[in-house]
């Protein structure tokens, strides 16, 4: 139940970072994607269920208000989640290397899957143009977002843990 | 030790629910208008804080604004008192127009007054998060009387129109946003264009004008922009923007080319939401 609301709130706290404070630091109008990271990061440490929750309810914030289509976020940030939980048994907690690949690629799989969906199915098919201006530089941004973000994430998650098998040990 | 609770159903199948169920959500929200028991709860939840948030904002820089040195301060006042000895100018012209106007108007029996729109101010709480889409969020909603197809305004230029209303916010979505298409008119030869957001363009801040009329009327860089009288979810005249470009298609029937929005859409604070739609303004006369 700790673990829910505290997730809840890790989702809340980037959703409103990423409305409210970040489009006052954008660079050539493009600004990181938080809910990415947080969808990824609790993938690959958690396993492919609490990914797909945390994905799930990521997408439900992102498509109520900034989406156009209740549903498509939501399924988006879901595989996302489940993608990356199938890499938990390839991940330790003291390497970066394999965080910092798995939210990329996760950034840059959202990306096209947003420009082929909602701009090339409608018509547009300017893909290069979309590719430079847009998900390079977002996947950039990600990943240096990333650097901050990943960290406090792995902090709160290791506390969660250990008092979870603190509690836990007690009963046994 | 670790302790999983492990739940009857495997990961693959909880995915296809999750897949199915969003896709049926897809698929059935032209029926239902999707979300808006949800929309409701986001009113008292989450939206208090972006309005928090934004206040907290809006606060630090007024506060830093008290740290402009004099001097910054002096130049200001300068150029605005040279702005304000032209406007006095302009002023007093328009005023001697504006009693021909009224006089000819009552001479042609006309009494609607399209200048004069109901507005309310707002402030912009939140922007889009993502980068796909140029919209964003006011503190205003239908508890003070903000509807679908409002026409949203900053400054003197038109931002865009709302989308959505919840009881105490709103979301509208910019000139620039690619699903925007807006009936233009050009100023001095009433000339209708269309003025569509572009992806591509939003960076720069521009918009791309089309099917403008290649009649024998010269329309230069630099002539104004405004919504046009066909326009069936914009009011009529609003400022839009400059012509920066502009160039004849290969058809040659149609011209198109680019706009300087009068709005710096990237520095939204403060907006005027026109209360009445057209459809509010021209509903009434038709009948």
């Amino acid at each position: 139940m700790k673990r829910r609301i505290t997730i809840l709130l890790i989702i809340v706290t980037a959703f409103l970072v990423q409305s409210t404070i970040l489009p006052g630091l954008q660079f050539a109008s493009v600004g990181p994607n938080l809910l990415v990271i947080v969808t990824a990061s609790f993938g690959f440490m958690r396993g492919r269920k609490e990914g797909m929750a945390v994905g799930f309810t990521a997408g439900l914030f992102f498509d109520l208000f900034w989406g156009t289509s209740l549903g498509f976020h939501m399924l988006l940030f879901s595989v996302i989640g489940y993608m990356n939980g199938s890499f938990q048994k390839l991940y330790y907690d003291e390497d970066i290397k394999l965080p910092l690949v798995l939210i990329g690629s996760s950034e840059f799989f959202y990306g096209v899957a947003t420009c082929f969906f909602i701009y090339v199915l409608k018509g547009d098919f300017d893909f290069l143009n979309h590719l430079v201006h847009i998900i390079i530089p977002e996947l950039v941004y990600t990943i240096l977002a990333t650097l901050i973000l990943y960290q406090i994430i792995l902090h709160v998650n290791k506390r969660l843990e250990a008092e979870e098998q603190r509690s836990a040990s007690k009963f046994v | 030790m670790k302790i999983k609770k492990q739940s009857s159903l495997s990961s693959k199948y909880w995915l296809m629910i999750l897949v199915l169920f969003c896709l049926f959500l897809l698929g059935v929200e032209r029926f239902l208008g999707g979300g808006e028991m949800l929309r409701f709860i986001g009113n008292y939840t989450v939206v208090p804080m972006q309005k928090g948030i934004s206040y907290v904002g809006r606060y630090l820089s007024d506060l830093s604004d008290n740290f402009d040195t004099l001097e910054e301060v002096r130049g200001e006042k300068d150029a605005l008192q040279a702005k304000v000895d032209e406007l006095t100018i302009e002023n007093t012209r328009l005023r001697q127009e504006q009693y021909e106007l009224d006089r000819l108007r009552e001479l042609y029996k006309l009494d609607e007054n399209y200048s004069d729109y109901d507005k309310i101010g707002a402030h912009v709480i939140a922007n889009n998060g993502s980068n796909w889409f140029s919209d964003f969020t006011i503190d205003k909603g239908s508890n003070d009387g903000v509807k679908v197809n409002c026409n949203v305004l900053a400054g003197s230029g038109l931002v865009g129109i709302v989308t959505e209303v919840a009881p105490d916010y709103a979301k509208v979505r910019s000139l620039i946003d690619d699903a925007s298409n807006v009936s233009g008119m050009v100023l001095s030869t009433s000339d209708t264009c269309m003025i569509r957001g572009d992806l591509k363009l939003i960076s720069d801040g521009r918009l791309r004008f089309e099917k403008l009329q290649n009649n024998d009327n010269v329309i230069e860089v630099g002539e104004q922009v405004v919504t046009s009288h066909v326009s069936d979810r914009f009011v009529q005249g609003l400022f839009i923007g400059y012509i920066s470009e502009i160039e004849v298609d290969s058809n040659n029937l149609t011209r198109s080319g680019y706009i300087t929005p009068a709005v710096d859409f990237s520095k939204l604070q403060e907006v005027l939401v026109i209360t009445a739609t057209k459809e509010d303004l021209t509903g009434g006369k038709e009948d």
